[in-house]
């Protein structure tokens, strides 16, 4: 029993940092139909960009009164240079091929992932970097299991910032727009949304959220590198698969499922950590053949 | 019964005079070679001209984006390693396995393609990129069969009768490789040109063109699109058996995304998509750049650096820079080319037209669920 709560546990805060990501690949898809294969790097840089904030603040070595704020301004203040990458990349490179034949946007994001990925290992080097875990160590006992209060962080503060996303895509004017394009572009234009910027804010939260989740990524492994965003890119892409693909509900359930899928397989199987990898890409695959509307997803896919 | 073989016939224009001092160069190119180091490295750019042409089927022709290419590479590298070295003490000819792996690895690809392809296109790639995560993966943790981590060492040489003093045996001789990955090519050459003017080719390009306009005239959309898959399976299985006896080692790490799949799509975007000149000139291109120039510029750059004396400069280091640089050059290509010349270096006719903007209504009509 207790074994099964360390999992459940680490599966959740595993899957917390899954559906961060998995939140922006579902979200550009439902509005532009496109598999960011960069957003796995950007959520890499996001992690960097917080690892240097915490340097250039010193927050390692900050008073205890001075910690939370500290932390909380990292995250705005990474959050929104990492939005505004994830803008700065759909202006450049994808905005000019809208209209281009399918195959040219996912190319181009694919090379848009090198580049990224490139940038970092020339100014990162191919080594591991520790990173320092800022959140408040201890654990609670509960009996049954004792529970890291870090973990209990991490996964209110994924919670709490999906809960934002879904009230401000549910309620808001531009939350409207963006689903408004996202179910009929033209229709859209014609009752006066104003397109492109309605895709540069869908590319702002969801590279916002990528760095939420690579900082907290940070805090629970302790390191980061420059190649993270291609696996667990990959792994939060399947999270808004199963989900069902355009739905930010379905993305953020699909990555507390797929967290809690490798941790279990990772724990409850002799050698399993090797195979969880492969048992999610086969689940990725399975999803995509068998269900390719996922768990939540109401789309009939064309063609 | 005047018909010639497209080709051959073609031989005596004059049009065709640099095709045929190319051709000869090539031929006599190991005589040439006193010390055989460049045509062990030509022996081994052959893969990827290889690999490249038989991912431009499937990118370039059919307009289907594999990412996991490299796992139909790992396949063919797999098979004939396990049926043809001391693994399982099981030794089957070289030439046998090179058409099996190719077979087997078209099979691989049927599995894959025939519930994906279905689809639309941009699941396809996700799903690639999902097999080819899997594959090197599973043979990594499957000791047992492929040696693990390790991988498998000692994979058998290509042997042929004794000729001319000739023993037959390929050893670590690169120069009956060089000739065998040559023959391999022309004869891909021949025969993608014709499958390229075929039915299907023309299918194909339908189908990459206009999948709904494609459909409206009769043309079986699945079984094309798959046959244009599982022949670049094929291509890279066939390609695979070659690189394991050449290498004479398989082990799972040269089959990863970075070090196979991307590398063969930026040979093929850089050289441009359809483009079987181009696609050879591409693959040419990023495997100099990866295999000589990247190795030999930090060199370079420190002996320039001291040699000017600037005390800055050789503190910065550049040459580690240069070396780390392959991702970044790939991204730049990749990124650069769609936005500034989505038809590639030397590109074909008909792609041109259609990737400079031809499609664009269409596509657009297409991707909003219209259609």
């Amino acid at each position: 029993m207790r074994f099964f709560a360390d999992q459940l546990i680490l599966g959740l805060t595993d899957g917390a940092i899954f559906a961060l990501i998995a939140l922006g690949y579902t979200m550009v898809y439902g509005i532009i139909e496109l598999i960011n294969f960069a957003h796995g790097d950007i959520f890499t840089v996001g992690g960097f960009i917080g690892l240097t904030l915490i340097s250039i603040l010193g927050l390692q070595h900050a008073p205890p009164a001075l910690l939370i704020p500290g932390v909380i301004l990292v995250f705005l203040v990474a959050m929104s240079l990492n939005g505004l990458l994830g803008v700065a990349i759909e202006r450049v490179a994808y905005r000019p091929l809208r209209n281009a034949p399918r195959l040219a946007p996912l190319i181009t994001a694919v090379g848009i992932s090198f580049i990224l990925e490139g940038i970092l290992f020339l100014l990162k080097g191919p080594n591991q970097i520790s990173y320092p875990n800022l959140l408040p160590g201890g654990s609670l006992n509960l009996g049954f299991a004792s529970i890291g209060v870090g973990n209990v962080f991490i996964i209110l503060i994924a919670l709490g910032l999906m809960i934002a996303l879904n009230q401000f895509i549910q309620r808001t004017r531009v939350g409207r727009a963006m689903r408004a394009t996202a179910q009929d572009r033209d229709a859209a234009r014609l009752m006066g949304v104003n397109i492109n910027r309605t895709i540069a804010i869908t590319f702002f939260i969801g590279s916002a959220l990528a760095a939420a989740g690579g900082i907290i990524y940070g805090f629970d492994y302790q390191t980061i590198d420059f190649s993270l965003g291609f696996r667990n890119g990959l792994v939060a892409f399947t999270a808004a698969v199963f989900g069902g693909i355009g739905n930010v509900v379905g993305a953020a359930l699909g990555g507390f499922i797929i967290g809690i899928i490798i941790d279990f397989v990772g724990g409850y199987f002799q050698g399993g950590q090797q195979w969880s990898d492969v048992v999610v890409f086969s689940i990725l695959i399975l999803v995509l053949v068998f269900r390719p509307t996922g768990l939540l997803g109401m789309r009939v896919p064309e063609k | 019964m005047k018909r010639k073989l497209p080709g051959f016939g073609a031989v005596g224009r004059a049009q065709n005079i640099p095709y045929v001092l190319l051709g000869i160069a090539l031929l006599l190119f190991p005589i040439l070679d006193s010390n055989r180091s460049q045509v062990d490295v030509a022996a081994f750019a052959g893969v990827w001209v290889l690999l490249a042409l038989g991912l431009n089927i499937v990118v370039g022709y059919a307009g289907l984006l594999d990412l996991g290419y490299a796992a139909f590479f790992a396949i063919g590298s797999y098979a004939f390693a396990i049926l043809a070295s001391g693994q399982f003490n099981i030794h089957i000819s070289f030439w046998l396995l090179l058409f099996a792996s190719a077979f087997i690895a078209a099979i691989f690809g049927v599995l894959l393609g025939a519930p994906t392809l279905r689809l639309r296109g941009d699941y396809l790639a996700i799903v690639t990129l999902g097999f080819g995560e899997i594959v090197p993966r599973v043979f990594r943790n499957a000791s047992v069969f492929t040696g693990g981590v390790n991988g498998i060492v000692g994979v058998d040489q290509p042997k042929l009768p004794a000729v001319f003093g000739w023993s037959g045996n390929f050893g670590f001789n690169p120069i009956p490789y060089y000739y065998l990955i040559l023959g391999v090519i022309v004869l891909s050459l021949f025969l993608i040109n014709n499958l390229r003017n075929s039915r299907l080719g023309r299918a194909w390009m339908a189908i990459r063109e206009d999948e709904v306009a494609a459909a409206a005239t009769g043309i079986n959309t699945v079984t094309t699109k798959l046959l244009a898959f599982a022949l670049g399976a094929s291509f890279s299985g066939f390609a695979g058996t070659y690189y394991a006896s050449k290498l004479f080692i398989v082990s799972p790490e040269s089959f990863s995304f970075q070090a196979v799949s991307v590398v063969v799509l930026v040979m093929v975007v850089l050289g441009g998509m359809g483009s079987m000149r181009g696609v050879i000139v591409g693959a040419l291109l990023i495997y100099f750049i990866q295999s000589y120039v990247l190795i030999q510029l930090p060199g370079w750059i420190v002996s320039a650096t001291s040699a000017l004396n600037i005390d800055f400069l050789t503190k910065l280091d550049i040459g580690s820079y240069v070396q780390r640089s392959n991702f970044l050059i790939f991204g730049i290509i990749l990124a650069g080319i769609m936005l500034l010349r989505p038809q590639g270096l030397l590109p074909s006719a008909q792609r041109k037209v259609e990737l400079e903007g031809g499609t664009s209504d269409e596509a657009v009509a297409d991707l909003r669920g219209s259609a």
